[in-house]
């Protein structure tokens, strides 16, 4: 496998700016997740990477080697894109064989048999390999899409928010499936997503871009633990950060504007006062949404509480977050 | 304002049965869920209380009032559909007037209510804006006024926030449900969303494959699923289930698995064959002491909390623990089991065993 380093990338499209100045290494072997919201850049980078698209400037590095100037097939990437592209006409196992029949690669047939069966398996549709890839549900035909990228065995996997049309439960195995996957076959993956489950579950790395910008690259616990602003923040957690005035509260360092509060930041019973408004169970624990001062607050509590609408609880903070004029972070 | 009751409701089309002999009764002022995967027949509920549907037999009751074969019109009902139907040509005050209008009411009568709907709705500024360029949330609201105006006896919602991502959903869903605080009319809302469903409702009837499969409020069916289907239904990750074959007896408190022996609430009922031990992740703890294992097959880091997948000898278990606990995948730990919140399922019929953990939710049938 391989690793893939972005230089100071920049892309338009007519005056709209896609990227600027994203600089980016995607470690040999590693998971890495671009996270943000629909316009953020995620799918650009993706296919810059690609090679799709080409960059107004900066350089792509796969494996040391300038990739700006190779075309798609010689970079060797495999691409899982959201909308499932299979040949209609086609078996299923004629689907996944196709990349390794290509005349370049002279697989023997067995081999070919064997990697198709070993795929099949791990993505539980080897009772469907003689189907017509059309007599799919939309979960099989997503899955053979994936089987087709790791029948291969290129360089890097690119993958486009590739179970976004799956329902949750599928969602949920395909996302530990593919995990294992990648871990198992030293694999390096660039992977999209507007999902938070799916980046904090799956990644090495994560990404956060913020309109064609790179807001932060970590852990995902470096990402939700420690974010560098108020976007970041706002991007992992559930529920959402709760983002208020620094001056609520004693204790903020000079120069905070915002505190950032999630629900291990509050501890219920002593504090400041707030009112219970609206009280959920979700039946793994209880959602609260508080009103202190006028100001919601939503944290969450255990799931047998005997709170109530209306009911006066204390909060106190625990290690909270704070957040300048400009949402960047400061450290307290 | 409304109280619906429900008896042995069902609806045929051709030999197709969507809806077989449900019954529940919605409550007054209720915000009330119908769930369940799509084709369970929750949609053909919805329509047949609002009187789009006529049931095949059966009874709906408004108020005291049988209205099985009555039409839409004479239930005084107002439907909210997931895609926010407005009259492209008019305002947002024309759109919102527009039912008000049709049935005759005077003109300053109507200025007065739409102004209260909007401050409802907190859409006063926009009123005279043309409806093309308003945003997806506006529309929504817009919607909602539109049926919130006439003053229903009830509100029938089909997946109003289906079509919203999950942002914008989360914020909408809040919204709503704040908005039914301060009027209080009975709404009936139909998701397949487990998580809006626990969310929002007093009430949930759980549905599959046209029947009623438990009705209650969302906590004691998150706690108490009367079947195999609403445990795995309900929950992120769901109820787990380790599988044995062997027997439990009215009185047991304990039941071996692969030589270990767990506590259990107490049973009620006995069964023999096939019986699955129903956990939640939450209830599921590493215990060194414990003989009984599982295999780390997975970690999954979720924030506060990480999900670890386990493989022992009868299934796989997701736990749901604190992200702070130290985890190692392909390593071996221990399981303990809240003694408390077990429920055992008799595989052949699906549904839950009579314990003196359930009998309070699950005990009157």
């Amino acid at each position: 496998m391989a690793e893939v380093i972005l230089k100071n990338i920049c892309k338009s499209f007519g005056s709209q700016v896609a990227l600027s100045d994203v600089s980016l290494t995607i470690p040999d072997s590693s998971f890495v997740v671009l996270l943000g919201p629909t316009g953020a850049g995620k799918t650009t980078t993706l296919r810059l990477v690609s090679g799709l698209d080409k960059p107004d400037s900066g350089a792509i590095l796969i494996d040391g080697i300038d990739a700006v100037t190779q075309s798609p097939a010689q970079r060797n990437v495999a691409m899982v894109f959201q909308q499932y592209s299979l040949y209609p006409h086609m078996s299923v196992r004629e689907n996944l064989s196709f990349p390794l029949k290509s005349p370049i690669l002279r697989t023997p047939a067995d081999e070919i048999a064997r990697k198709v069966d070993e795929v099949a398996e791990t993505l539980q549709i080897s009772h469907k390999l003689d189907n017509k890839a059309t007599e799919l549900s939309g979960g099989e035909m997503q899955r053979v899409s994936i089987g087709r990228a790791l029948v291969r065995n290129p360089r890097v996997y690119l993958m486009d928010e590739p179970l976004s049309s799956l329902d949750a439960k599928l969602r949920s195995d395909l996302r530990i499936e593919l995990k294992r996957i990648q871990a198992s076959l030293g694999a390096t993956m660039l992977y999209v997503t507007h999902d938070q489950t799916e980046a904090m579950t799956m990644a090495t790395h994560v990404g956060v871009l913020d309109h064609g910008e790179l807001a932060q690259f970590g852990t995902p616990r470096d990402i939700y633990e420690d974010p560098a602003s108020i976007y970041v923040a706002s991007r992992l957690g559930s529920p959402k950060i709760n983002i208020l005035p620094a001056d609520l509260f004693p204790g903020a360092p000079a120069g905070a504007a915002s505190i950032g509060l999630r629900s291990e930041h509050i501890r219920l019973g002593e504090g400041h006062e707030a009112q219970a408004v609206r009280v959920e169970h979700l039946g793994d624990q209880t959602r609260l949404h508080l009103k202190i001062n006028d100001l919601d607050l939503t944290t969450l509590t255990e799931a047998h509480t005997k709170i109530q609408p209306g009911d006066c609880l204390k909060i106190a903070l625990q290690s909270p977050l704070y957040f300048g004029a400009n949402g960047e972070r400061i450290n307290s | 304002m409304a109280q619906i009751i429900i008896k042995n409701l069902s609806k045929d089309f051709g030999n197709f049965t969507a809806v077989k002999a449900s019954s529940f009764t919605i409550e007054n002022g209720e915000f009330f869920m119908l769930l369940g995967p799509s084709g369970c027949g929750k949609t053909t509920t919805l329509r047949m209380i609002a009187g789009l549907e006529l049931p095949t037999s059966g009874e709906i009751y408004i108020d005291g009032e049988d209205v099985s074969q009555k039409r839409a019109s004479e239930r005084d009902i107002a439907f909210v559909f997931q895609m926010f139907a407005l009259y492209p040509h008019l305002n947002v005050r024309q759109n919102i007037s527009y039912p008000l209008k049709s049935q005759g009411m005077p003109k300053a009568q109507i200025k007065d209510k739409v102004a209260e709907v909007a401050k409802l709705l907190g859409i006063e500024d926009i009123l005279e804006k043309p409806v093309g360029g308003l945003s997806g949330g506006d529309r929504q609201r817009i919607a909602l006024g539109r049926a919130i105006v006439r003053e229903p006896k009830a509100f029938m919602m089909d997946e109003p926030l289906g079509a919203l991502d999950a942002e914008f959903r989360e914020h909408m869903a809040e919204e709503l449900r704040a908005l039914h605080d301060r009027m209080g009319t009975t709404t009936v809302y139909v998701t397949h969303d487990q998580l809006e469903a626990m969310q929002m409702g007093d009430k949930i009837v759980v549905m599959n494959h046209g029947s009623v499969e438990q009705f209650g409020v969302p906590q004691d069916i998150y706690d108490w699923p009367a079947t195999i289907f609403v445990a795995e239904f309900i929950g992120s990750p769901p109820m787990n289930f380790l599988h044995l074959n062997g027997s439990v007896n009215a009185g047991d408190s304990t039941i071996e698995l692969t030589g270990q022996v767990y506590e259990i609430p107490m049973m009620l009922q006995g069964c023999e064959g096939d019986i699955a031990f129903g956990v939640r992740p939450e209830h599921i703890s590493f215990d060194p002491k414990s003989q009984y294992r599982g295999d780390i097959i997975a970690t999954e880091y979720l924030g506060t909390t990480q999900i670890v997948t386990l493989q022992t000898q009868n299934g796989t278990l997701k736990s749901r623990i604190p992200s702070g606990e130290l985890v190692t995948e392909g390593g071996s730990v221990g399981l303990a089991f809240d003694p408390s919140a077990i429920t055992l399922f008799d595989k052949k019929t699906g549904s839950a065993l009579l314990s003196e953990g359930n009998k309070g939710v699950l005990g009157d049938g």
